[in-house]
């Protein structure tokens, strides 16, 4: 450790104010703030101890709890090509996982070069600290599409999401939208064929350094959602299936399980807002009991919760403290309109099988409205004690 | 029977080094310095020269917009500098102690030109913008906090054992300015404190903040725009009270000596001013980098060992500085010794009555307001205390009166501070939007 400290204090002169490598002052900053807790203190006057929390612990920690998802939708990427190509029983779990493992990580490391590579840019170029907020949105970009989505899409979808939906607003913490939704908004408007299009999108087609399988050129797969959204009565596959994840669909979002156990340390941390994420299960399962019922759709409450990215969205993505309402009668009202409008989106709209996506950037825009409205509630509460005086 | 008020929102934060049960004397001697800054928003007129002779209570500077609102000395002896800073900032007053606490006596029968000329009214502050009150106000009331919540905090009643009779002598003197208003904490049991007479008592049980002012003020009585309430300390009511008894004033405190390195903390008895060197000698250890606090760890002003005691302050605490800590990869390891309220750490797990040492690092970078709800968990007020801050930096004025910004003070954010995990400087920004607007509307 002492070493390292060394190191850092050697090189650090350069990246100073008339340093030759001033340019990547941001840089170094982030890999020094990275490597130790900062020993800035407290100013003269204000709070003199603090909490040993801070921004760089809670983004991690919603790293950490998308792990288990990323793992298995690496799992699920060979099972799916295995499948397709009718050699399931020729495949091992290992061969399976590692197949999955080379098809994502390119993407994984697309994204966040492309979207540190900007945040280190703008920070150097604002003489700002590095934020953390793209260390979640860059794990997240890649679970959120489909494995066969190009990596040139990608990066431009990545760039355009980082400087659109967040750097020009300032920064992390200032964003409108969910800078990942953003990204899957750009890619699905741009270029729809390689979002759903044809149904050969959500499986690896080709062999990957030897491991995998070629599926057969004619080969499509739907997602269940996608199959309802084209006239189907009935899923090919099984409610065990779509909870365990063994299903066609984008890398991250297919598992309720890998995503419940990340739900579970949002949660308990406290990091994820537990009123959004409960709100939002119960708004979707209301809205989709009320279309069941009415007969508008063949799937009950709980396939619609289960399917497609509706845990994904409502625990990782509709949580987003930035995004989401602030107030906490106002996170109530934000998660059951989500739940609302994604299941209503999928129902009512045969052109988008999957709403969770368009139903959280709704949202989005509608969560400064919700809070206008209750602390305006303070705000008049407060005049009217002024009034009645 | 008082009125009781459950506070649910806050935080105890339980800091090592509490003061013992015990006071240590100290005596008048050496030089003594009242510092203008400690009565904030005020314009110093200094109106003693260096070798001049004052007695206990004679003005050492005044405010130049009032001048009849004194700051006065609280030893007898001579003054031996006038401290001033750049363009010629006063710093401080110095007086070099006799050790004979000479002191003026004051016969003013109105008890509001008692106080003025007697000098105690520089202790009174007001609300809206926390500053030193104005005598031409009509208060609706003048409140006092019984106890102070914040952690390392003075006992109020344990200094308050034997001076009973002080104490109420004092609020029944402030009863004749404008109504008071008490707010005692459901621990405290001393009949002076839960049943005085001449003013109104409410019981605030809950943890810090609850023993703010401005909580109790915000709970009892809200301000309005263009209402004035003052506040004013516990033990400044001993000051009120010990001028009403015997018509002099007597600035002695009973400060708590705190934190985790003073080698043996504990009380001691002290005057307003006092040089902190006389009550830190030897309980410091000279070798380690530390922090020494006029006041408690969320509210005090950095000082330093050859520094005086400040106006305001009713303990002066010491903590590590923390500079030459380095913590690796502390994002993700377990960091067993701190505290958080997030459970990523794991002084959840802890038994509640764990002692931290905390050092002065504020162990992150500062960000945007990222997290929602953080600080209404530890603001137990009717305020969406973001939503004020958000007002504050942007400058909006209609929308920060409009969102309470007369009820509050930099001292109330304090434990916001504490918990934002964006570490903003929120006392710096709420003191900095409530001079803007004390000069806006002025």
């Amino acid at each position: 450790m002492n070493s390292l400290r060394k190191f850092f204090d050697k090189i650090k002169p350069n990246f100073e104010e008339g340093g030759k490598l001033h340019a990547f002052r941001s840089l170094y900053d982030g890999f020094d703030t990275f490597a130790f807790v900062p020993n800035a203190t407290a100013g003269r006057a204000g709070t003199h101890v603090h909490d040993a929390i801070d921004s760089k612990r809670i983004m991690s920690l919603v790293v950490i709890a998308l792990v288990p998802a990323l793992l298995f939708g690496m799992y699920n990427v060979g099972y799916q090509n295995a499948l397709a190509a009718g050699q399931l029983e020729n495949a091992t779990f290992w061969g399976m996982f590692w197949f999955g493992f080379l098809a994502v990580l390119p993407k994984l490391i697309v994204s966040y070069i492309v979207g540190l590579g900007i945040e280190f840019t703008v920070a150097q170029w604002k003489n700002e600290e590095i934020h953390e907020g793209f260390l979640v949105s860059g794990i997240i970009i890649p679970m959120i599409v489909p494995v066969n989505t190009p990596l040139w899409m990608l990066a431009i979808a990545t760039a355009f999401a980082v400087i659109f939906a967040k750097e020009i607003f300032g920064g992390t913490g200032m964003n409108i939208f969910n800078v990942a939704l953003i990204t899957r908004a750009f890619l699905f408007f741009s270029y729809p064929s390689s979002m759903t299009g044809d149904d050969t999108v959500w499986v690896a087609q080709h062999t990957i350094c030897g491991l995998g399988f070629d599926v057969p050129d004619t080969f499509s797969a739907a997602t269940p959602l996608g199959e309802i959204a084209a006239g189907a009565s009935a899923l090919s596959t099984s409610l065990c299936d779509q909870v365990c994840g063994f299903i066609p669909g984008s890398i991250g979002e297919t598992s309720v399980i890998a995503i419940a156990l990340g739900a579970c340390l949002l949660l308990w941390t406290g990091v994820a807002s537990w009123k959004i994420m409960l709100s939002v299960f119960v708004g979707g399962a209301l809205t989709g009991w009320l279309y069941n019922a009415t007969g508008l759709s063949p799937l009950t409450p709980l396939q619609h919760i289960v399917l497609g990215g509706f845990c994904f969205g409502a625990v990782f993505m509709a949580t987003d403290p930035v995004t989401s309402a602030r107030t906490e009668g106002g996170k109530w009202i934000y998660g059951l309109l989500i739940g609302f409008v994604a299941v209503t989106v999928r129902v009512l709209n045969p052109g988008y099988p999957e709403g969770m996506m368009l139903a959280i950037l709704l949202m989005n825009l509608f969560a400064p409205l919700i809070d206008y409205c209750f602390v305006s509630r303070n705000i008049s509460r407060r005049a009217k004690r002024a009034n009645s005086k | 029977m008082a009125n009781v008020i459950k506070l649910r929102k806050g935080l105890d934060v339980n800091l090592k080094g509490k003061a013992s049960l015990e006071i240590m004397q100290t005596k008048v001697e050496g030089q003594y310095a009242l510092v203008p800054d400690d009565f904030y928003g005020m314009k110093p007129k200094v109106v003693v020269k260096e070798g001049d002779a004052v007695k206990v209570g004679d003005a050492l500077f005044v405010d130049k917009n009032h001048p009849e609102v004194k700051f006065v000395s609280p030893v007898s002896g001579t003054v031996a500098l006038v401290e001033r800073g750049e363009r010629r900032k006063v710093m401080s007053v110095r007086v070099d102690a006799d050790g004979k606490q000479e002191a003026v006596s004051f016969s003013e029968k109105d008890p509001l030109k008692l106080l003025l000329a007697s000098g105690l009214f520089g202790f009174f502050r007001q609300r809206p913008y926390d500053v030193v009150a104005n005598p031409e106000d009509k208060p609706k009331a003048i409140f006092v906090s019984a106890f102070n919540s914040m952690p390392l905090a003075q006992d109020f009643e344990y200094v308050l054992k034997g001076q009973e009779q002080t104490f109420q002598a004092g609020l029944s003197l402030l009863s004749k300015v404008a109504k008071v208003y008490l707010g005692i904490s459901a621990k405290q049991k001393t009949p002076v404190l839960t049943a005085p007479k001449d003013c109104t008592v409410t019981v605030f049980d809950g943890p810090a903040p609850a023993g703010n002012v401005g909580v109790q003020i915000n709970h009892v009585s809200p301000i309005n725009k263009g209402e004035v309430v003052w506040t004013l300390g516990a033990e400044e009511v001993l000051f009120v009270g010990r001028l009403a008894l015997t018509g002099k004033v007597d600035f002695s405190r009973t400060i708590a000596i705190a934190g985790s390195e003073v080698k043996a903390p504990k009380y001691a008895k002290v005057l307003v001013g006092q040089p902190l060197a006389s009550v830190l000698a030897g309980q410091l250890d000279e070798q380690k980098s530390l922090r020494i606090i006029n006041g408690n760890p969320m509210v005090g002003v950095k000082t330093c060992k050859e520094g005086f005691l400040a106006a305001h302050a009713t303990e002066v605490t010491v903590i590590p500085e923390g500079d030459d800590v380095y913590e690796m990869l502390g994002w993700i390891a377990p960091r067993m010794k701190e505290f958080s309220t997030s459970r990523s750490y794991f002084s959840w797990l802890k038994p509640k009555k764990t002692e931290y040492t905390l050092d002065a690092r504020i162990k992150g970078g500062e960000r945007h307001m990222i997290m929602s709800g953080e600080y209404d968990r530890v603001f137990p007020m009717d305020i969406y205390a973001g939503y004020l801050v958000k007002a504050i930096i942007s400058g909006d004025i209609d929308r920060q009166e409009a969102l309470g910004i007369y009820e509050v003070a930099p001292e109330d954010f304090a434990l916001a501070e504490f918990v934002d995990s964006s570490k903003l400087e929120l006392q710096r920004i709420v003191r900095e939007g409530l001079d803007i607007l004390r000069k806006e509307n002025m």
